[in-house]
């Protein structure tokens, strides 16, 4: 360790790593400086100068009032975080921020957990005394994932800073300037047609509601209360994983039977779960790995359950293309096997069926509309809500959550194995497809099936197994990665012959589904002290650990569904319904 | 390198191949979209989209960063600029002489308002700071050429007119 500093923050001496800055060193003492613009090692830009603090140096005062989130500690430091003179310049600051903030708070979707709302209630900011000109408002609601509001946009920076640099992209950025400052991308083109991948991670970021999931919650409430439409739900693993906090509940508690409980009083006619076509993935995609292994297909294989991660790759790595399974995501499945198998089970007229389903995701919502996603015509998914979307239609429908009890879902397509679970989270695809072809190829029931080196949050991870493949003892070199930064280095490696690989997991967001753009708000002062991805991984994995059954193969529903239906995988009506195909995409056309 | 298009039609247009020889001359872009977007307008005399795509698609910056700098800074045009350029000094002294009437008879004279560019494409309006020259006040500068003094503002058509030859 290296010699720490001593600083005093409001009259209690603290002891500090050299390089803290005193936003960091204060949190650690347990002194709370408020931040806007701040997001932990991803946007440190000291613009909205909220956190700002008095400081003195040796008995010298510093010039003005520096920004606590850039200002680096120094031996002999004195701070003090909440003199008078502080708290009447942050409380001008968010007075000018306000007032070019679009303010209807009560019609806005972050009303509630909005950042700035929250700061100025903790100022007491109680009026706003500029009411000059303010910036034109634009919507950009033209695709099926984000929509940006300009009015709401505080300028702060936090989207820009997240796409650019932790997702590798950097679709957004501030154009012109002054007063005619907008965040926006290039030549005022639409979301629709720009590189976006619609992981939603902006959307995460967003203190406020400059940019939001694009809501389809009342044409879910219509197909519900439509007695002619027969409405079944999947719900994503990732999204019993964070629903609870939501409500209160703390971060990294699954709330399984609440959330299928909360389904019914909902309204919906079944409640099943993604984990069942996560299952049924696994049957294919394992498979498929098997066949590109054996008859010389194109290696590695890399897994296609995240759309943000396909959409990404059919952009920027279109020479990758051949490599992505063929295998349709688990929402898509589902929503494919609902609408066929389901269907002709209870003799239900597949277009009076809507298929809705819940994803931690707002890229889902794009997959869900891309036109080859249907079957003789009938959309494998007809809806594809966030988890914030479905804690909105929960307390839209009056449901106190956290008194249900905890309840079921239905048969034929509820059921489901801890393989499937683990799909929330970076490395679970991956973990979930070794426990079914281990046991295929060694004719076993195999009882070492966690594999952990699979899981973590190390942004590429490498594995190996060694599997008997036609009589011989193979290696079989695996790698994962998370987050599209991660995955453009991964792809660079192999596109550069430096490496090799069997199987690759991909997924669009850092940490997988656990922590993508539709899960609940965690605002940037609760990111200082924890992190999500850990937290609600960890309760997917206590999850898989319960379960009776824990590989994806030996789900008794899966079972029945290939030999009722499919026959088997990747056979005729497997391809028909559970495979597709990617093409090269360009973007700022014309 | 991301290989988002391959610009095969823009490798026939000389401009392009100038802009293409200056990116591969390059051992690091990051942290020179400034330079880059300066090379550029020098090429091309302004920055439309498919300049950006092609700057963005030759280096790893996004193209949202490259438009940030390119509407910020107001050396950069997204718009293509006249053939001459005008330039009328806007700065304390010049305004006090009367500089916005020759804007107002410039404008009038070409039909074009402060930034714009006349439909012929002989002719770019820009309001200046101050050119540095006060002592000749009110000043107006069409490409390298200073006209001073310039209290008489019926004689600007026909400066005018000497452009377009």
């Amino acid at each position: 360790m290296t010699n720490s500093v001593k600083v005093t923050i409001n009259g209690i001496v603290v002891e500090a790593q050299p390089d803290d800055t005193v936003l960091l060193a204060a949190q650690r003492a347990g002194i709370k400086i408020p931040s806007l613009c701040y997001l932990k090692g991803v946007n440190e830009p000291a613009a909205c100068r909220v956190c700002v603090v008095e400081a003195e140096v040796n008995g010298m005062p510093m010039r003005n009032l520096p920004a606590a989130c850039v200002l680096q500690v120094q031996e002999g430091m004195n701070i003090r975080t909440s003199t008078g003179k502080v708290r009447k310049a942050v409380r001008k600051n968010l007075e000018l921020i306000l007032a070019n903030h679009d303010r209807d708070c009560l019609t806005c979707v972050r009303n509630g957990n909005c950042e700035l709302n929250k700061l100025c209630e903790e100022f007491g900011v109680d009026q706003i005394p500029y009411d000059g000109a303010v910036r034109e408002r634009h919507i950009d609601d033209s695709s099926y994932s984000i929509v940006r509001d300009s009015g709401k946009c505080i300028l702060c920076g936090r989207c820009i800073s997240t796409c650019k640099n932790v997702q590798g992209i950097g679709v957004l950025d501030y154009t012109g300037r002054g007063f005619n400052t907008r965040v926006a991308p290039a030549f005022e083109y639409g979301m629709r047609d720009i590189d976006c991948i619609y992981c939603g991670q902006c959307i995460v970021s967003c203190p406020v509601a400059a940019l939001k999931e694009k809501s389809n919650i009342d044409q879910v409430w219509e197909a519900i209360d439509d007695p002619e439409k027969f409405v079944v739900v999947q719900t994503a693993p990732a999204v019993r994983a964070a629903l609870g906090e939501e409500f209160g509940i703390t971060i990294g508690t699954a709330v399984t039977g609440k959330m299928v409980a909360a389904l019914k009083q909902i309204g919906f006619d079944k409640v099943f779960d993604t984990n069942f076509s996560a299952d049924l993935t696994i049957m294919e995609e394992g498979t498929e790995l098997l066949q590109r292994v054996t008859r010389g297909g194109v290696l590695p294989m890399i897994t296609s359950c995240s759309p943000g991660w396909i959409r990404y790759c059919e952009l920027n790595y279109p020479d990758f293309l051949e490599n992505l399974s063929t295998c349709k995501s688990p929402q898509q499945m589902f929503g494919a096997v609902v609408k066929s198998y389901y269907a002709e089970t209870f003799q239900i007229d597949p277009k009076k069926l809507v298929s809705v389903s819940i994803m931690p995701c707002t890229s889902k919502k794009t997959e869900a509309n891309r036109p080859e996603m249907e079957v003789d015509g009938i959309r494998d998914v007809d809806f594809s809500l966030t988890t914030r979307e479905l804690a909105r239609m929960i307390k839209q429908a009056g449901i106190d959550f956290l008194s249900l009890h905890d309840e079921e879902t239905d048969s034929v397509m509820g059921d489901y194995t801890g393989a499937g679970v683990i799909f929330g989270a970076t490395g679970g695809v991956m973990e979930a497809a070794l426990r079914t072809v281990a046991d295929i190829l060694t004719g076993e029931d195999l009882r070492d099936i966690e594999y952990k080196e699979c899981r973590g949050l190390e942004g590429i991870r490498e594995a190996s197994v060694t599997l008997p493949i036609e009589g011989r003892d193979t290696e079989i070199k695996l790698a994962i990665a998370h987050g599209t930064a991660n995955a453009a280095k991964l792809l660079e490696s192999i596109r550069s012959g430096e490496k090799n690989y069997h199987f690759i997991e991909i997924m669009g967001c850092p940490g997988g589904c656990i922590n993508g753009g539709g899960q609940p708000h965690i605002s940037s002062r609760k990111r200082m002290e924890l992190d999500p991805k850990a937290l609600r991984s960890a309760a997917l994995y206590a999850e898989d650990a319960r379960l009776p059954v824990r590989k994806s193969h030996q789900n008794k529903e899966i079972q029945k569904l290939y030999s009722d239906y499919l026959s088997e995988p990747c056979g005729h009506k497997s391809h028909k319904l559970l495979h597709t195909h990617y093409q090269e995409r360009y973007t700022y056309e014309k | 390198m991301n290989q988002r298009s391959c610009h095969c039609d823009k490798m026939k247009d000389e401009r392009y191949l100038e802009l293409k020889s200056y990116l591969d001359a390059l051992t690091e872009t990051d942290g020179m979209a400034m330079q880059i977007l300066q090379e550029a307008q020098r090429i091309f005399g302004y920055l439309p989209l498919d300049v950006h795509k092609f700057i963005a698609d030759n280096t790893r910056i996004p193209i949202s960063e490259l438009f940030g700098i390119s509407t910020f800074y107001s050396q950069f045009s997204t718009s293509p600029k006249g053939k001459h350029q005008i330039s009328v000094c806007l700065g304390t002294a010049c305004y006090v002489k009367g500089a916005q009437k020759i804007v107002d008879k410039v404008a009038d004279a070409l039909d074009i308002k402060v930034g714009g560019t006349t439909t012929d494409g002989y002719f770019t309006l820009d309001a200046a700071r101050c050119i540095g020259c006060c002592g000749l006040s009110p000043v107006m500068m069409i490409d390298e050429d200073v006209y001073a003094n310039l209290l008489n503002v019926d004689a600007i058509p026909e400066i005018l007119e000497k452009y377009r030859a």
